[in-house]
């Protein structure tokens, strides 16, 4: 199959199919409800689950029902949505279940504005709900790439059994784009015979299944607790994915930006090459687990003076940044979240006020 | 000489942690007779609420999901829109269904999924020692109502299986108790019928019963029962309050 041109929340329903889930629970909210509008037209067509629920906080644990029971699944929402489903995050990542969640991030904080944002950095990589637990999260910075991730979190949220989230934002989920979904990114689903409450004859076992997260011994849920942090310890190991662009050369800043603002960051960085200012790129392409040693080296490049975390909010990854840094270049940051994105010549003024000091 | 009464097949062997004189246990050994007696157990899915029955998968054979607070009707929405061959029951307390989860009962009754659920409603919370319910009766104290719960202030007692009933979408709402010998007999005919119409494809049905918590209530078992009987049955009265046609 060819390349289509679709908008960012009708590819993600698609490459959601195309994965192989068949089972979707929803709340409508902007900017992400043509999510909800396409598969509920698509789903039956392809024999699938459609279910608008009555509100975030059902659905959440619609999800949780669904992948508790063994079924591949997976929901869409906006910010204030996927605040409502952070209580079913953490009961869902505590019970170890495989869902898949995409978050088209608007402006906050409250209800905050319906126009692109970057501002639950946080909350999708820190946390949101209680307790010690982490969302594997991709971050895409094109329709095409949104594409991809949607499909890949299925196997990704199997392999730890664990909730893996897109983290995109309400410019990637209203663009038009050509995208292609790869039929090599198609997969099974993992064997859940083991856990998942999918009936006892169903899996011909007289073994009953228990899908739970309450460990009242105190031994019991620190080892429980040990368990979920061995999976984030390997998906740290692991999963780490991030972009490099123009980092062999000299360059004399690195930016780091993920999402649509490294894409605006791009374009600043092809500019200033042309004024004859060499500056690197790092884009994450997993917000957890995040490059950390990869931003170090590239802040470790023997011309880079500075660096800079460049984001839709008002300073969230910036912190992570620092962490990778160690204090070994001095960490800046600039950003937007009102819902205009920054523009290239924006980027290309901070850059260069950051090296004012030597010219 | 062979036996002629015994445990349930469906239920495990493991001592309940549930108080002396509490109606938990009854109404969990209804529950795995009928599962029993429908021979479903291979195929059926419970979920434990927040609330005293928390651990009620530790006593039942089946599969089991525990539920956040509220939230069991959700889950059991979740599984049988996914697995519509399974049998999926809740088992909740008036705590959980009625004031955390009253959204999502009243939606997933509205909406007619195909599950039963347990309604145990003993007028307080037992699990985290007896506060104030929406059930709670006028007058009665409880840790958080400790002058009598005040209608002018919280408003009267919620009957749930009414509210539910006056839904079109729902087949069987009933409201039951398990009091003395013949009520429990009762109870036991509305929770096999309930599973009975999930097996045939029937939407949603509810079974309430109307229990006892000595130990919140600060009665004996023998005067809780009564007290159920003089304060609870007059204003939660028993009876099908919607049934299939």
């Amino acid at each position: 199959m060819g390349k289509i041109l679709m908008k960012g929340n009708e590819a993600i329903g698609e490459a959601a199919i195309r994965a192989g889930c068949l089972n979707y629970f929803a709340y409508p909210i902007t900017p992400q409800s043509e999510v909800a509008e396409y598969l509920a037209k698509r789903m039956p067509e392809v024999g699938g689950v459609f279910l608008q629920g009555e509100s975030e906080v059902a659905v959440g644990y619609m999800l949780f029902g669904a992948a508790g029971a063994g079924e591949r699944v997976f929901t869409t929402s906006s910010s204030p949505g996927i605040s409502l489903m952070s209580e079913a995050i953490s009961y869902i990542a505590a019970a170890q279940l495989p869902v898949v969640f995409v978050n088209i991030i608007r402006g906050g904080p409250g209800l905050g504005g319906i126009l692109p944002s970057q501002g639950d950095y946080f909350q999708a990589t820190k946390g949101g709900g209680h307790g010690d637990y982490h969302l594997l999260v991709l971050a895409p910075a094109s329709v095409q790439e949104t594409a991809e991730m949607v499909m890949m979190a299925f196997p990704l949220a199997e392999k730890y059994r664990n909730p893996v989230m897109i983290l995109g934002d309400g410019l990637i989920g209203q663009m038009m784009e050509p995208v292609e979904f790869p039929e090599q990114l198609r997969t099974a689903p993992s064997d859940k015979s083991g856990w998942a409450t999918s009936g006892m004859a169903t899996r011909g076992s007289r073994q009953r299944n228990l899908v739970k997260s309450l460990f009242l011994d105190p031994e019991a849920l620190n080892n429980q607790n040990l368990l979920l942090k061995s999976k984030y310890d390997q998906m740290r190991r692991e999963e780490v994915r991030y972009e490099a662009y123009n980092l062999d050369g000299d360059y004399r800043v690195l930016i780091v930006s993920y999402g649509t603002m490294s894409r605006v960051c791009r374009t600043a960085v092809d500019n200033l090459k042309a004024e004859g200012l060499e500056v690197g790129l790092l884009r994450p392409q997993t917000l957890f687990p995040f490059p950390l040693e990869a931003i170090r080296a590239a802040a470790g490049g023997p011309a880079c003076q500075a660096v800079i975390s460049i984001e839709m909010s008002m300073g969230q990854m910036v912190e992570d940044v620092e962490r990778a840094v160690c204090g070994i270049r001095p960490v800046h940051w600039y950003g937007k979240c009102g819902g205009d994105v920054p523009t290239p010549e924006e980027v290309m003024d901070v850059v260069r006020g950051l090296l004012d000091g030597d010219r | 000489m062979g036996k002629i009464f015994t445990k349930p097949r469906s239920l495990t062997d493991q001592p309940t942690h549930y108080c002396p004189g509490c109606t938990h246990g009854i109404i969990h050994r209804l529950v795995a007779e009928t599962i029993d007696e429908l021979g479903i157990e291979e195929r059926t899915v419970g979920i434990a609420p927040v609330g005293c029955a928390v651990l009620a998968y530790n006593y039942f054979t089946c599969d089991f999901q525990e539920a956040a607070h509220g939230r069991a009707p959700a889950m059991a929405t979740g599984i049988k829109r996914v697995r519509p061959d399974l049998v999926v029951f809740t088992y909740q307390g008036d705590g959980d269904l009625a004031s955390i989860g009253m959204g999502e009962i009243v939606h997933a009754a509205n909406r007619g999924e195909k599950f039963t659920v347990i309604f145990v409603n003993n007028a307080v919370y037992g699990m985290t020692g007896g506060q104030m319910a929406p059930t709670t009766m006028p007058g009665q104290r409880t840790t958080t109502s400790p002058l009598g719960r005040n209608v002018e202030e919280v408003g009267m007692p919620i009957k749930m299986a009414e509210l539910l009933a006056a839904l079109q979408t729902p087949a069987y709402i009933t409201r039951q108790t398990v009091i003395d010998p013949k009520s429990i007999r009762r109870a036991k005919q509305a929770i096999r019928r309930a599973f009975e119409y999930q097996l045939a494809g029937r939407c949603f049905s509810l079974v309430e019963l109307v229990s006892t918590c000595p130990t919140n209530w600060g009665m004996t078992p023998v005067e809780a029962l009564a007290w159920a009987r003089d304060t609870l049955l007059p204003y939660y009265q028993i009876g099908d309050f919607k049934v299939p046609e």
